[in-house]
């Protein structure tokens, strides 16, 4: 291997070593570290002065107390289970949700694609919490939405929506839906129509070659758009703590109070380390699923 | 005409009265806006034929097709098949199929699946889809890659299990729309004699699209040449080299050399067409009976013209000039043979002797000589 081309893969691995794996390990070894009352807030702390004894007496400090702890208490696991729940449906919801978008675009003639390829995009570029805010204005007590409806007629009392797992889920689908039509528009886009009018041709109705021919070939895009919206998902912290209530158990938030307000470091970082670990899986399925598809390309 | 009752080894359906046609169009126009793709198009095609639509693009003949398969309607006009009007049937209920100029196969199936694809959407019991699926696949050669996606196979095998597919369902008529546009030449000219095969041993009626005349003339037992929405002739290949109706056709097919004059009545069907001062008036034929004086067009194709170093004694038409070029493609010479006039006409050679015994050679005076039923006589 020569110098130039141990350059150009150098980069990117000095960024990925740099900014993912150094920081991972400083989270891994507060991790298996235990709470102080000192700055930074846990011990040990390595002290190279010392030489040899002294890394030795740092390891010997290490161990998994934190993580048997996040065994001890349920508020743990179940922030877990109830972060892959929501983290699940609202993947389900968005793909329910953008699937049709993205097929009306795919399907709309040329000159409106770039246009409604911008609609989609435009919600980036106003701030993400200025717009999980007006979510706020929306749906509360005395929102546009409630006050739409009574004005309408359609219910009496103002609905309780604000705080509660339905605005998570509302907040969610909206924030990660051009993750899902983005992916499976080009997908679609890609689509050879003589594939249809083949599939017409042998025999299918419209909705059988929907079926038949239109989703089975989307599919790379149905699955890139849900590890897209499905991985973020799951450590979300913004969207249900602004638009959550007190009972919304996410292990974003979690992982907040734990750094922030209880000032525990260690367990923190135990959580966000099983927080990963969890990630990894999908991951490595999208990722292998990505392989596959290229494979299939060649 | 000859009557097909007695002479069965001819097959000239559309030369009998008792034939029905199997598709028939009546005064079919179809128009997209302001385009006119069809223009009041009527054309029968019997059972069993291999019918070619020829024409350059936009000619319309892929609008033919599509209106065939279901894809779009007539503006106008009806479209009949076996004798029913097809308007109302959407295209999954047409006992047609087609075999797309992209192929379309369904790229995440297998070449197993793609042909069973259209057997699956019919009432066909399991066991039998199997078997004439491995039917298909014994006739199109592909048994060995039944299971392989189409991203796996060749462009040629694609093109097979594209026919394979598009003949499972046993259509009655089968549509193939640019077929072998994607092959190399090579490959091309094999394939063509393996359609020509195929067509024969199930008997459908084939109906295909081109802009190859090559391929057209190879395939079909009937070319229709078309432009702009129109047919221009209809016949039989050698109907079509040797007698063409119009310029269009005469030029469109093969090469021709075309001169222009005026016409004179000196036998049944014979004229004469004077076409330069002091040059002799050319003897050819013309079936149809032409006005003293009209302005015609005479045609004559480069392999009907004799090539010699004397006046050839008894030739209907003999013209001196000398050698301008000569193209050598191998089996053929053509010589382009500059007139006094200034015209050009081109004389094919056989390269029966090797090249160094060739005649002629550049700026030789040469006699060109071509009998009067080679000259055909084209008022339009």
């Amino acid at each position: 291997m020569n110098y130039r081309r141990l350059m150009l893969i150098g980069v990117p691995y000095l960024w990925l070593l740099g900014l993912f794996l150094v920081p991972f390990i400083i989270v891994l070894k507060i991790s298996l570290s235990d709470i102080a009352l000192s700055i930074p807030p846990y011990a040990p702390t390595l002290d190279l002065s010392e030489g040899w004894a002294g890394l030795k007496d740092f390891f010997s400090k290490l161990d998994f107390d934190n993580f048997l702890f996040l065994k001890t208490d349920p508020l743990y696991w179940k922030a877990y289970v109830s972060s892959l729940q929501i983290a699940i449906f609202s993947t389900a919801i968005t793909l329910l949700v953008g699937y049709p978008i993205a097929y009306g675009m795919a399907r709309a003639p040329e000159e409106w694609r770039a246009t409604l390829m911008m609609l989609v995009i435009l919600p980036f570029w106003t701030s993400f919490l200025i717009r999980v805010y007006s979510w706020m204005g929306i749906l509360g007590k005395e929102g546009f939405l409630n006050a739409t409806l009574m004005w309408l007629g359609i219910v009496d009392e103002p609905l309780t929506i604000l705080n509660t797992n339905t605005a998570v889920y509302i907040g969610i689908v909206y924030t990660y839906l051009p993750f899902m039509i983005l992916p499976i528009y080009a997908a679609l886009d890609k689509l050879d129509i003589s594939l249809l009018e083949a599939a017409e041709d042998l025999g299918c109705t419209r909705t059988s070659a929907f079926w038949l021919v239109t989703l089975p070939l989307s599919r790379p895009g149905i699955v890139a758009g849900s590890f897209l919206v499905f991985i973020p998902v799951i450590g979300e912290f913004v969207i249900p703590s602004l638009l959550g209530g007190s009972n919304t158990l996410m292990i974003g938030k979690i992982l907040f109070e734990e750094f922030s307000s209880n000032r525990d470091w260690p367990v923190a970082s135990a959580v966000a380390v099983l927080l990963l670990l969890i990630v990894v899986v999908p991951i490595v399925l999208f990722q292998r699923s990505q392989e596959r598809q290229a494979e299939a390309q060649k | 005409m000859a009557q097909p009752s007695k002479t069965p080894v001819v097959f000239a359906p559309w030369e009998d009265q008792t034939q029905k046609p199997v598709i028939q169009f009546k005064n079919v126009t179809k128009r997209f806006g302001n385009f006119t793709a069809i223009d009041n198009l009527s054309l029968d095609i019997f059972e069993r034929e291999f019918f070619a639509l020829l024409g350059p693009s936009g000619c319309g003949k892929t609008t033919i097709m599509r209106m065939l398969a279901g894809f779009e309607s007539a503006s106008e006009g009806t479209i009949l098949l076996g004798g029913k009007d097809i308007s109302a049937v959407p295209p999954n209920k047409r006992p047609v199929n087609m075999m797309f100029q992209s192929y379309a196969l369904f790229p995440h199936l297998s070449v197993w699946d793609n042909i069973a694809f259209g057997l699956r959407r019919s009432s066909m019991p399991k066991d039998e889809i199997g078997a004439r699926v491995d039917e298909m696949l014994r006739l199109t050669r592909m048994e060995k890659f039944a299971k392989r996606k189409p991203h796996q196979i060749s462009g040629g095998q694609r093109q097979r299990v594209a026919l394979a597919r598009s003949l499972a369902k046993a259509p009655k008529l089968l549509l193939l729309d640019e077929p072998l546009g994607a092959l190399d030449k090579k490959l091309r000219h094999d394939t063509q004699f393996e359609l020509m095969d195929i067509q024969e041993k199930t008997g459908t009626t084939f109906v295909i699209v081109t802009h190859d005349q090559e391929e057209a003339m190879t395939v079909a037992s009937r070319v229709a040449v078309m432009d702009h929405g129109k047919l221009i002739q209809v016949a039989t290949p050698a109907a079509i080299y040797e007698t063409p109706n119009f310029v269009y056709v005469a030029d469109f097919i093969g090469e021709v050399n075309l001169v222009e004059g005026n016409s004179r009545k000196v036998g049944a069907d014979k004229y004469e067409v004077s076409w330069a001062e002091g040059q002799t008036a050319l003897r050819g034929t013309c079936p149809r009976e032409i006005a003293e004086g009209t302005r015609v067009t005479y045609a004559v194709r480069p392999e009907k013209v004799a090539i010699s170093a004397e006046k050839p004694k008894d030739a209907a038409n003999a013209i001196q000039g000398s050698v301008h070029d000569i193209a050598y493609l191998g089996n053929i010479s053509t010589y382009h043979v500059m007139l006094p006039t200034g015209q050009v006409i081109k004389a094919q050679e056989s390269n029966t002797r090797r090249l160094a015994n060739r005649h002629f050679t550049w700026d030789d005076q040469v006699w060109l000589s071509f009998t009067d039923t080679a000259g055909v006589i084209l008022t339009e």
